[in-house]
């Protein structure tokens, strides 16, 4: 066996994110690491690649102890990983790029012909049958899959590759780019390099992939050829319970709120049209990096729209975040430490920042006010803080997230745009949040919902459409989907 | 009543210009120990408090910049354009108001081609006010044919001057005036909530509709007009109009709003900081020179206060 795990575990803090896992890879074959969003595929791979240590259990490689304290110790023995988000430096050449770290070095300085013979050479296995690219053009003005290779080839690079970890790599490339790509694995394959390859596309994995592995929650739920299984039963296995279709009462749906016609951003969506009703929480699952986050921004106008129409009310209208604020529509970023919030500021500046008008008396900002306004809020949404003049940063990451959603409340925008509103909260907080979310909707204001966890667009949704590579399925009942259903249109399967 | 008065006390020691100010104290303190004959009088306090206006009324706009992330390289310049502009005006015969309307104008056009190019081409602030730094100096000369610029003040000169009656010169009593605007515009306006929003993050200012490029091109053009003031008061200084006064002025600023507790990456930064570490530096000058420290003392001095001020800071600012 190339490598083989044996009863890892890892937590962050109270939650488990990985528990008692083992499986082995083979020398030679692509082993696809499968699961849902949070399913720990991520903290794995990192202990692999020495991220990350393990708490307890341990790591074979090639029948040797491998205990990478980090990442360039494993880098040595072999074992690289790229990640989904390329790290390259654009203003370096492809050589310098792919040796970076490594520089072949005499006296002090780089061995110029050295470097690009050690490039070409674990470039080589990557572009047969195809153009080259000139070792010595910068990274910057290179397309995306290229990059990619560049990035592969780095870590190739090391004396001797033999486990070769990729993360989601097709999820920023073209077709022609994603065909190059895999005859490039299957290239490393025949070398003997084992391949761990995490993605959430199945139609993927049975088109690259000779076995498999299941995570759920943090824990091992089967490995196997992947030949010997079908996409209904990869499914099941990442959802990882019976799964049952949700019984649940609609709502009174008043008039449409937001209407989107067509809508594509500059890079994602490509397309996408709904409409949201008053008194609604319309649901949008898909994979991470599926567009979804970009359609909400596209919607607000925090991206720019390439094409298409938003109409809040009966006009389309030219979205910025002012405009839409003014049209009472939020938005609540996914983002919530580096866009949501500002963490320099207390909760109550952070509360009241988008409607500070509501605070002036003759043109200065009442304190008074402000105090109350936080006071009122933070006792209607429980948030655990010492008072509205505590710095945000100190809170936890629930709180901060329920004075993010005070500020949507505060502001009484009527169209609610929440992007994945409960991520990396504590349960409690999460309950709370579903339950707010549902009395909005009763209250007669709009919901636009999206979320990796689709218990929770069961529990909260009347309506859920499904985001497939930018493209935005037609929204469906809820009483009429299964997470199932949702899971396959999602994977593309 | 007691309660209030221990959490009114630990509130007042948590304010950024704490330490600063305790420092200003005791130095003074310390010079008026040392040479209590020249410098513990009221005539010496005047003069630091008059040696002090330039930079003070400087440091207000370079707080506003400061706090919104960026940093404005090109005051010195624009205090040494506006003495020049402002002694071509009065060669003219304009008279003395409208000349300090145009001296403030000259400032409020340069603090505005900064944010505009700031803003529109998205280049660092600190590039582009480098640029305008040597700019502005140059049109200076040009306009100067470089040289100094004598020319009647006609009454301009008597906003620096002891008055007859009263406590202080005009120029004191103005810089105070826009100290005290300036503060209160920072933390009760909407328009200062904005700039500390935009400073401590730009993002979020975004996602909660802040007009972020407008509130940048506003706090560079009032910097701008600060600037003109401070160019007006320093021809009431000066008398002259000058093209090479003024080089290095803008490290001065930076320097007294970094001491007053600002922080570069934005989003902090204080009026009363900025004014105390203005007067620090004015202190530790005179206070040299009362003692007899030669130069090199000073610059020494002023460099290590500088470096401690921040690194007190944080300490002071490391949780636990």
């Amino acid at each position: 066996m190339r490598l083989s795990l044996r009863s890892v575990d890892k937590s962050f803090g109270v939650t488990r994110a990985l528990e008692n896992v083992s499986f082995d890879v083979r020398a030679g074959a692509v082993h696809a690491l499968l699961g849902e969003n949070g399913a720990g595929k991520s903290t794995l791979m990192k202990v692999v690649a020495g991220a990350l240590r393990p708490d307890s259990g341990s790591l074979l490689l090639d029948g040797e102890a491998f205990d990478p304290t980090e990442p360039s110790e494993a880098r040595r023995r072999g074992v690289a990983i790229v990640y989904q988000e390329l790290s390259v430096c654009p203003h370096l050449s492809v050589a310098e790029n792919i040796l970076l770290g490594v520089e072949p070095r005499r006296f002090g300085f780089i061995s110029k012909r050295a470097q690009n013979e050690r490039a070409a050479r674990a470039l080589s296995p990557l572009l047969r049958g195809r153009a080259s690219f000139a070792l010595d053009a910068t990274l910057g003005s290179l397309a995306a899959g290229d990059r990619q290779l560049v990035e592969i080839a780095r870590a190739l690079a090391a004396e001797n590759p033999r486990l070769l970890i990729l993360d989601e790599p097709t999820s920023s490339l073209s077709g022609d780019a994603v065909a190059r790509l895999f005859a490039a694995i299957r290239e490393l394959r025949e070398q003997g390099i084992a391949i761990l390859y995490i993605s959430h596309f199945l139609e993927e994995v049975r088109q690259i992939a000779d076995d498999y592995t299941v995570l759920c929650d943090g824990r091992h739920v089967q490995s196997g050829r992947v030949a010997d299984t079908t996409n209904d039963g990869l499914v099941m296995a990442m959802a990882g319970r019976a799964i049952a279709p949700h019984e649940r009462h609609p709502r009174e749906r008043g008039e449409v709120a937001l209407r989107v016609k067509d809508l594509a951003g500059e890079r994602l969506p490509l397309a996408a049209n709904l409409r949201l009703h008053r008194g609604e929480v319309l649901g949008i699952a898909g994979l991470v990096g599926s567009g979804r986050s970009e359609l909400l921004r596209c919607i607000f106008g925090l991206e720019q729209a390439s094409r298409g129409e938003v109409s809040v009310g009966n006009r389309p209208t030219a979205g910025n975040p002012r405009r839409r604020l003014a049209e009472s529509v939020g938005l609540l970023s996914e983002d919530r430490k580096g866009e949501g919030l500002a963490l320099g500021l207390s909760v109550s500046q952070n509360m009241t920042l988008s409607k500070l008008s509501a605070l002036t008396r003759h043109g200065l900002l009442s304190a008074t006010r402000e105090r109350e306004v936080s006071q009122h809020w933070i006792a209607r949404l429980g948030i655990r803080c010492r008072d509205g003049a505590q710095r945000i940063a100190e809170l936890s990451g629930g709180n901060q997230q329920k004075v993010a959603l005070g500020r949507l409340l505060f502001h009484d925008v009527d169209v609610l745009l929440l992007d994945e509103p409960t991520r990396g909260i504590d349960v409690r907080s999460r309950a709370e949040i579903h339950a707010l979310i549902q009395e909005l909707a009763e209250r007669g204001k709009a919901v636009l919902l999206v979320s990796s966890q689709l218990p929770e667009l069961f529990a909260v949704c009347d309506r859920i459409a499904v985001m497939h590579r930018g493209v935005l399925g037609e929204a469906r009942p809820v009483n009429e989907l299964s997470e199932h259903d949702l899971l396959l249109e999602a994977t593309g399967a | 009543m007691k309660r209030f008065l221990v959490a009114g006390r630990t509130d007042f020691v948590r304010r950024p210009w704490f330490g600063p100010l305790l420092a200003l104290l005791s130095l003074y303190a310390l010079f008026s120990f040392i040479s209590p004959q020249t410098f513990l009088g009221a005539t010496n306090l005047l003069t630091m408090a008059r040696q002090t206006v330039v930079v003070a009324i400087c440091s207000l706009g370079m707080t506003y910049v400061i706090m919104l992330g960026g940093i404005d390289l090109s005051v010195g310049s624009a205090v040494a354009l506006t003495t020049v502009v402002v002694a071509r005006a009065l060669q003219a015969h304009a008279p003395p108001l409208a000349v300090i309307v145009l001296g403030l104008t000259v400032g409020g056009l340069t603090g505005l081609i900064n944010g505009t190019l700031v803003t529109a081409l998205g280049i660092t602030p600190f590039i582009v006010t480098l640029g305008t730094m040597s700019l502005l100096r140059g049109a200076a000369k040009g306009l100067s044919d470089e040289q100094k610029i004598d020319a009647d003040p006609r009454g301009i000169d008597a906003w620096m001057s002891m008055p007859e009656h009263g406590l202080l010169p005009p120029g004191v009593w103005i810089a105070l005036f826009a100290a005290i605007v300036a503060g209160v515009a920072l933390s009760s306006t909407v328009f200062g909530r904005h700039v500390v929003a935009v400073g401590s993050n730009e993002q979020t200012a975004r996602l909660c509709g802040v007009p972020v490029a407008r509130v940048r091109i506003l706090v560079y053009t009032l910097a701008g007009v600060l600037a003109g003031l401070a160019g007006v008061l320093e021809f009431a200084t000066l008398t002259v109009g000058d093209p090479t006064d003024s080089i290095g002025l803008e490290l001065e600023v930076i320097a007294a709003v970094v001491i007053g507790g600002a922080s570069l990456s934005g989003g902090q930064g204080s009026i009363v900081g900025a004014l105390v570490g203005a007067l620090l530096m004015t202190e530790i000058k005179t206070g040299c020179t009362h003692v007899g420290l030669p130069n090199w003392v000073q610059e020494i001095f002023t460099g290590a206060i500088i470096v401690i001020a921040v690194a007190l800071d944080r300490v002071r600012k490391k949780p636990g």
